[in-house]
C-alpha cells in the first residue's frame, strides 16, 4: 500500500509498561490494515495485532541511547510502547502511521477488505439477525395509540432520523412536518420505547428552536398528541439532559428549551449532563490515571476524582432512573433531548429502556438497544469515534460512557444481565475497530448510500455466533432480578459507582483479577450439561441392559435376586458412598475434565477466536483468558499461568524493593 | 447480681426501633446484663438481641417527651430508638453506657454465655503449638520447641511454648530477650517447606543512642541462615521512625553487627493514625448527602487504601525474598505486636496453601495473632465511632482481614472460606460470646483461665452447620504461591464490611445464592453419574459373566 514506508523492522523491543526492565525482541511488520509485533522468543513467538482505526494517537519521544521510543495510544485503551533501533526506521514507521490511522474514504476501512468467508446468503442473513420492525412490534406496536409514519420515507423530512417511525396517532403529518421545522436538524419527537403495561412512553428528539420567545403551534401539538396517546396520565415529562446554563446559552442562538406556559400540561426538567467537550476531556483525564507508572493510592484516586469522569457516569444513570420512574411508577410519557438530541439522548433513552425492560438485558435484546437508539436514530459513529480523519472536537466517548452505565448496572445486579462484561468490552472494541459495517457512518441515510449492508458484515452476527462466551453464567430467566423493572436504591449511593479497571485497564492482565468466576461458572456449567447428557445415555443404557437381564432371568428362572439387588445397590451407592465419590471426583477432576470439556473448549475459544477476525482481541484478552479459565480449575494444569504472573509481580516489587 | 445496679430501667414499652433496611418496629425494650433487647409483641418479627459490648458510642435526643437513642456499634451499624418518656431515655441511655463499658473482664459475656449446641471438637484444644510444630518437624531438623517462657517470664507478650533455632538454648534466648523489645526474641514464624527458607518475628533490638549490641542475638539469627546465605531483616517503620526509636532505647540492626543480612525499611503506620482513618472512612461511608466527587475525595482522605497497599506490598515483598530470592527474613517493628503481625500472617496467605483453607486460616489466627501476642482487648476496645482518644485502640486486625479480602477478591478460587468468614472474625474480635478474643496475650488469657470458663469460637465455627455458612464454593485447591496485585486499580473498599448497613446486599446475595446452586446442581449430577457407571459397570460383568458359561 502507498502509505507503507517501510513493511518491516527488526530488532524493535515493545516495552512491558508494569516492568519497565522487561522488554520483548521482536519483529514490527505493518500491513495495510494492521501493525503487527511478532516476539522473537521462539517458544512462544507472541503475536500483537493492533488494528489502524483502534490508533488513537502516535507520540514519538525523544531518542536515547537504546533506539527510539514510539507510544501508541490505542481507542480500546491499549498503550504500545515501542523502541526501534533506528531514528530513520522509527520516523517511517512514525509517518506511515500517522497516515493510516486516518483515513480519509469509507473504503480504505477494514470492514470493505475484511472476509470471514462468509457467503453471499450468510452475509444477508446476518444483516436480518437484528430487525428493529419486529423490535416495535414485540413493545406492542402499533396500536390504538401509536402509528407507523412515512413521514421520513427517503429521508424526507430529517436526514439523521431512520426512515421507518413511530408517532402518536393524533399527528397527522403536517404537525410533524411543522414540528421539525422548529427543531434543531429537524429532529422532531418520536417514539423510542413504550411500556405496554401503562401506556406511557420514552420519546426523542432535538433542542425546539425556541430562542427567548419564539413558539410554534405544531410543536405544541405534537407533544399534546404524546400525552394524547397516554390515556393514563394527564401531563408528560419533558427531560432536557443539559446543564441549564448550557440550554440557557443556546436560546441566545434562536434554540433553547420548552416554555412550560407555551405547552399545555408539561413538566419540564432539567438533568445537568455535561457536553461532548467535557466528556472528551474527562476520559482524557482518566487515562492519563491510568497510565501513571506505579502510582499511589491517593494519586489514584485524586485522579480518578478530578477527572471527574464517574460523576459524569453518575449524571447519566441518574437521568434514566428518572426517566424509568416516571415512566413505570407515575405512569406519565417522556420526551427527552438535549441539543441535536443524538448523544445525551441516546445515552439516556438507552439507560431507562435498560431499566424498565428485561428484554434489553438479554444478549439479543442488547444488540436490539443499540441499533435502535443508537445506530438508527442517527448517532455520529463515524464523528464521535473519528472512524475517519475529522474534526478531533467531534470525537467523544459518548458509547463508551453507555456501556459503562451498563456494568455499573451488572456490578448491581448479578443476575439480571444475559450477557457478561467481556460482551461488553467487545461491543466497545468493534465501534471502533471499523471492522465491520454496523458502526460506520453518522446516520442510516449514509449506510444507504454506501450499501454498507452489501458490502460489510455484521458485527450482531458475529457475537451472535460466539454467543457461548458472552454468557453470564448467573443469569436465569425465571429469576426475580431478571424480570420487571430494575429498582436502584431510592438514596443516591455515590459509592455505588467504581472504577471499570476491566476496560480501562484491560490490557494490564496483571492489574485484573487472576481468576474468573464468570470463566469458572461458565466451565462448570458446560461440564453440567455434559454430565446431564451422561446421565440420560447412561440411564438408557442401564434400562437396556436390566430389560436384557430381565429376560434371561426369566429364561433362567432365577429369583428376583440380582434386579433386586442392583435396585439396592443404586440405593446403597447413593446414599453411602456419594461422599466418597465425590471427593474422589473432585480429584480426578482436572485429569478428566480437560479431555472432557474444559480444555475442548478453551481450544475452540482460542482458535475460534485467532480465525475469528479479532486477531488483536485474541492475541491479547481472550487467548488469555481461556488458558486462565483452565489454569484457575485444574491446579496441575495451571503452573505455568501464575509462575508468569509472578514473574510480572516479582517486578514490580523488586522497584519497591530497590527504593527501599 | 451487679448489673441490676447499673441498670436503672430494666424494661420500657412502647419504643419504635429504626434499624437499616428493616421497617420500623414498635415493642418492649429489655436491657439485661449483657443484651439490649427489644422485641415486638407479633410473634413473626424479629427481635433485635445486640450485645452491650457491641455498642461504640451512643447520642442521646430530645424531641419535646419523645427521647431518641442513636446506638452506634462496632460493626458499623447505626440503630434508632425511640423512646417516650425523657426519664426512661435517660435511665436507658446511662444504663447503655454503663454495660458497654465495664472494666474488668471477668464481667464480660463470654464468662456468662452458655452455649445451646452441642461441642463437637473443643477449639480450646484445636491448634496446640505442639502439633503446629509437627508440620515443620517432618521437614526440618533445624528448630526446636522451647518452653523457656513457661512462667511468661522471659516474654510477658509471647505464649508458654515457641519456635527456635536448635543450636540456641534456653539460657541464649534468656539473654536475647533482655535485648529485645517486650522480651520479644526472635522465633519461627513461617517455614516454607519448598526451600527451607523462614520467616522470624521479633520485637525492635534495644540498641539505643550508643550502639548497644547483643552477641546471643546476632549468633540466633545467623542460625537461622544457611552456610553463605544472606537474609533480609524487614523493619516495618520507616528509616527515619527507627532511628528516632533509639532515643527510647530501641533501634534497629547495625550492618557491622549484622553483616549476613540487608536491612529493608518499610512504612507500615500504627495505632491512633490507622484509628482515625478508620474513623474517616466510616464517616465518609456514612455519608450519604454529598456528591460523587467528594465521596471520592473523602475516600482518598481516610487513607484507609493506602495503608492496605503498604501492608500488602510489605507483605509480597517479604514473600517475594523468601520465595523468589531464596532467603530467609526476620520482620519486627517496635513492638512486634502488630504491623510485624500483619505482615509474617500475609505473607503465609500468599505462600502456604494451607493457610487459605478453614482450618489453616483459623490456625494462623491462633499462631500469628492470639499465641504472638496481639493485644486484641487494647486494640478492639473501641471502632469507628469512638470519641476517646487513647493511643492503642487502632484496627490492626481489621487492617489484615481487609487484606485478606484484597486478596481473595483477586483470586476467588483459591481460598477454602468466604468473605463472610472474614466478617465473622471481625465481628467477634469487636464482641462476641465466646472468649477467644478476649485478654492482650497468653499469659492474660491464662490468668482469666477462659479455657474453663468461656466457649472458644473455634468449638462454635467448626461445626459443621456453622462451616457450610463459610465454606466458598468455587474453591479449587490451589498449591501455587499467589501473588496479589498492589496497584490501586486492583484495590477495592471492602464494601461487605463498609457499605454493609449503607446499602441493600439483596442482589448479591442472590448472585451468591445461585453461584452456590450452579455448583451444587453439578456436583449432584457428578453423583449420580459416578453412581450409574459403576451399576453399568457391574451388570455388564455380571452380563458377561451370566452369557459366557
Amino acid at each position: 500500500m502507498e502509505h507503507i514506508r517501510t513493511p518491516k523492522v527488526e530488532n524493535v523491543r515493545l516495552v512491558d509498561r508494569l516492568s519497565s526492565k522487561k522488554a520483548a525482541l521482536g519483529t514490527l511488520y505493518l500491513t495495510a490494515t494492521h501493525v503487527i509485533f511478532v516476539e522473537n522468543a521462539p517458544d512462544t513467538r507472541k503475536e500483537t495485532w493492533i488494528l489502524h482505526s483502534q490508533i488513537s494517537t502516535i507520540e514519538k519521544q525523544a531518542t536515547t541511547a537504546t533506539g527510539c521510543p514510539l507510544l501508541i495510544r490505542c481507542k480500546n485503551f491499549q498503550l504500545l510502547q515501542l523502541i526501534i533501533p533506528q531514528e530513520r526506521d522509527c520516523h517511517d514507521v512514525y509517518i506511515s502511521l500517522i497516515r493510516l490511522a486516518r483515513p480519509v474514504k469509507y473504503e480504505e476501512l477494514y470492514c470493505f477488505s475484511f472476509n470471514p468467508k462468509l457467503d453471499k446468503e450468510e452475509r444477508e442473513q446476518g444483516w436480518m439477525l437484528i430487525d428493529l420492525s419486529e423490535e416495535y412490534k414485540r413493545m406492542g406496536l402499533p396500536n390504538n395509540y401509536w402509528q407507523l409514519s412515512d413521514v421520513n420515507r427517503d429521508y424526507r423530512v430529517c436526514d439523521s432520523y431512520p426512515t421507518e417511525l413511530y408517532v402518536p396517532k393524533s399527528a397527522t403529518a403536517h404537525i410533524i412536518v411543522g414540528s421539525s421545522k422548529f427543531r434543531s436538524r429537524r429532529r422532531f419527537p418520536a417514539l423510542s420505547y413504550y411500556y405496554k403495561d401503562n401506556h406511557a412512553s420514552i420519546c426523542r428528539s432535538s433542542q425546539p428552536l425556541s430562542g427567548f420567545s419564539a413558539r410554534c403551534l405544531e410543536d405544541e401539538q405534537m407533544l399534546q398528541a404524546i400525552r394524547k396517546a397516554n390515556p393514563g396520565s394527564d401531563f408528560i415529562y419533558v427531560v432536557d439532559t443539559r446543564p441549564k446554563l448550557n440550554a440557557m446559552a443556546n436560546r441566545a442562538a434562536g434554540k433553547g428549551y420548552e416554555n412550560e406556559d407555551n405547552y399545555s400540561n408539561i413538566k419540564f426538567q432539567f438533568i445537568g449532563i455535561e457536553n461532548i467537550h467535557v466528556m472528551r476531556s474527562s476520559l482524557q483525564k482518566m487515562l492519563e490515571v491510568c497510565e501513571l507508572q506505579s502510582p499511589s493510592m491517593s494519586d489514584f484516586l485524586w485522579g480518578l476524582e478530578n477527572s471527574g469522569w464517574l460523576r459524569h457516569i453518575k449524571a447519566i444513570m441518574d437521568a434514566g432512573i428518572f426517566i424509568a420512574k416516571a415512566v413505570s411508577e407515575e405512569g406519565a410519557s417522556v420526551l427527552v433531548h438535549c441539543s441535536d438530541g443524538w448523544d445525551r439522548t441516546a445515552q439516556v433513552c438507552s439507560v431507562a429502556s435498560l431499566l424498565l425492560d428485561p428484554h434489553y438485558r438479554t444478549l439479543k435484546g442488547f444488540m436490539v438497544l443499540i441499533e435502535k437508539d443508537w445506530i438508527s436514530f442517527g448517532h455520529k459513529f463515524n464523528h464521535r469515534y473519528g472512524n475517519l480523519d475529522g474534526d478531533p472536537k467531534e470525537i467523544s466517548p459518548v458509547i463508551d460512557q453507555f456501556i459503562e452505565c451498563v456494568w455499573q448496572l451488572m456490578e448491581q445486579f448479578p443476575c439480571a444481565f444475559e450477557f457478561n462484561e467481556r460482551f461488553l468490552i467487545h461491543i466497545q472494541h468493534h465501534v471502533y475497530s471499523c471492522q465491520f459495517g454496523n458502526f460506520l457512518c453518522n446516520s442510516q441515510k449514509e449506510r444507504q448510500e454506501l450499501k454498507i449492508q452489501e458490502r460489510t458484515y455484521s458485527l450482531w452476527a458475529h457475537l451472535w455466533k460466539n454467543r457461548a462466551d458472552y454468557m453470564n453464567p448467573l443469569f436465569r430467566a425465571d429469576h426475580s432480578q431478571t424480570r420487571g423493572t430494575l429498582r436502584l436504591p431510592t438514596t443516591p449511593c455515590n459509592f455505588m459507582y467504581k472504577f471499570w479497571s476491566g476496560m480501562y485497564n484491560r490490557f494490564e492482565k496483571g492489574l485484573q483479577p487472576r481468576q474468573s468466576v464468570t470463566d469458572y461458572l461458565m466451565a462448570v456449567k458446560e461440564e453440567t450439561q455434559q454430565l446431564e447428557e451422561e446421565l440420560e445415555a447412561l440411564e438408557e443404557r442401564l434400562e437396556k441392559i436390566q430389560k436384557v437381564q430381565l429376560n434371561h432371568t426369566k429364561v433362567k428362572s432365577k429369583p428376583s435376586e440380582p434386579s433386586k439387588h442392583s435396585g439396592f445397590s443404586t440405593s446403597d451407592n447413593s446414599t453411602a458412598n456419594t461422599p466418597q465419590d465425590y471427593s474422589g471426583n473432585m480429584k480426578s477432576f482436572p485429569s478428566r475434565s480437560p479431555s472432557q470439556g474444559d480444555e475442548d473448549s478453551a481450544l475452540i475459544l482460542t482458535q475460534d477466536n485467532l480465525k475469528s477476525s479479532d486477531p488483536d482481541l485474541s492475541a491479547n484478552s481472550d487467548q488469555e483468558s481461556g488458558v486462565e479459565d483452565l489454569s484457575c480449575r485444574s491446579p496441575s494444569g495451571g503452573e505455568c499461568a501464575p509462575s508468569e504472573d509472578s514473574g510480572k509481580d516479582r517486578d514490580s516489587d523488586e522497584a519497591v524493593f530497590l527504593t527501599a | 447480681m451487679e448489673f441490676a445496679e447499673l441498670i436503672k430501667t430494666p424494661r420500657v414499652d412502647n419504643v419504635v426501633l429504626h434499624r437499616p433496611f428493616y421497617p420500623a418496629v414498635e415493642g418492649t425494650l429489655c436491657l439485661t446484663g449483657h443484651h439490649l433487647i427489644l422485641s415486638s409483641r407479633q410473634d413473626n418479627t424479629e427481635e433485635l438481641w445486640l450485645l452491650h459490648s457491641n455498642i461504640d458510642a451512643i447520642d442521646k435526643r430530645f424531641v419535646g417527651p419523645l427521647g431518641t437513642i442513636i446506638i452506634k456499634c462496632k460493626d458499623f451499624r447505626i440503630i434508632q430508638l425511640d423512646i417516650p418518656g425523657m426519664e426512661e431515655c435517660l435511665n436507658i441511655a446511662s444504663s447503655i453506657e454503663a454495660l458497654s463499658t465495664l472494666d474488668s473482664i471477668t464481667l464480660m459475656y463470654p464468662f456468662f454465655y452458655r452455649p445451646m449446641f452441642e461441642v463437637i471438637e473443643d477449639g480450646w484444644h484445636s491448634f496446640l503449638p505442639e502439633q503446629e510444630f509437627e508440620l515443620y518437624s517432618s521437614a526440618t531438623s533445624e528448630w526446636r520447641l522451647s518452653y523457656v517462657n513457661k512462667e511468661f517470664a522471659v516474654c510477658p507478650s509471647y505464649p508458654p511454648i515457641v519456635i527456635v533455632p536448635k543450636s540456641i538454648d534456653d539460657e541464649a534466648l534468656r539473654k536475647v530477650a533482655t535485648f529485645r523489645h517486650g522480651g520479644r526474641f526472635p522465633v519461627l514464624s513461617y517455614y516454607h517447606k519448598k526451600n527451607g527458607m523462614v520467616i522470624m518475628r521479633s520485637g525492635q533490638p534495644l540498641t539505643g543512642t550508643n550502639g548497644r549490641r547483643c552477641k546471643e542475638d546476632e549468633k540466633l539469627i545467623n542460625a537461622t541462615l544457611r552456610a553463605g546465605k544472606r537474609g533480609y531483616i524487614i523493619d516495618t517503620r520507616s528509616l527515619n521512625v527507627a532511628q528516632q526509636a533509639r532515643a527510647k532505647g530501641g533501634g534497629f540492626e547495625q550492618e557491622a553487627h549484622y553483616p549476613q543480612w540487608r536491612r529493608i525499611h518499610k512504612s507500615i503506620e500504627r495505632y491512633h493514625i490507622l484509628q482515625e482513618s478508620l474513623i474517616k472512612l466510616v464517616e465518609a461511608c456514612n455519608d450519604q448527602t454529598h456528591n460523587m466527587d467528594r465521596w471520592l475525595g473523602k475516600l482518598e482522605a481516610s487513607n484507609w487504601l493506602t495503608h492496605i497497599k503498604e501492608i500488602l506490598t510489605t507483605a509480597c515483598l517479604a514473600a517475594q525474598c523468601i520465595d523468589r530470592e531464596g532467603a530467609s527474613i526476620l520482620i519486627h517493628g517496635t513492638e512486634g505486636t502488630d504491623s510485624t503481625l500483619q505482615v509474617t500472617s500475609l505473607a503465609q496467605i500468599i505462600l502456604e496453601p494451607r493457610s487459605r483453607t478453614i482450618r489453616g486460616f483459623e490456625a494462623l489466627i491462633e499462631r500469628e495473632w492470639l499465641q504472638a501476642g496481639h493485644p486484641f482487648q487494647q486494640r478492639c476496645a473501641q471502632s469507628a465511632y469512638c470519641n476517646s482518644k487513647q493511643k492503642w485502640e487502632s484496627p490492626v486486625f481489621l487492617l489484615f482481614l481487609d487484606c485478606v479480602w484484597q486478596i481473595l477478591r483477586q483470586f476467588p478460587c483459591s481460598f477454602e472460606f468466604n468473605e463472610n468468614f472474614l466478617i465473622m472474625l471481625f465481628e467477634h474480635a469487636y464482641a462476641s460470646q465466646f472468649g477467644t478474643f478476649l485478654g492482650n496475650n497468653e499469659s492474660e488469657r491464662c490468668k482469666l483461665k477462659l479455657q474453663q470458663k468461656t466457649m472458644s469460637l473455634w468449638s462454635w465455627v467448626n461445626r459443621p452447620s456453622e462451616l457450610s455458612k463459610f465454606t466458598n464454593p468455587l474453591f479449587e485447591a490451589n498449591n501455587l504461591v499467589i501473588w496479589p496485585s498492589v496497584a490501586p486499580q486492583s484495590l477495592q473498599l471492602w464494601e461487605g464490611i463498609f457499605l454493609r448497613w449503607n446499602r441493600s446486599s439483596k442482589y448479591l446475595d442472590e448472585a451468591y445464592e445461585e453461584m452456590v446452586n450452579i455448583i451444587e446442581y453439578n456436583k449432584e449430577l457428578q453423583a449420580k453419574v459416578n453412581v450409574l457407571r459403576r451399576q453399568l459397570a457391574e451388570l455388564e460383568t455380571e452380563d458377561g459373566m451370566q452369557e459366557s458359561p
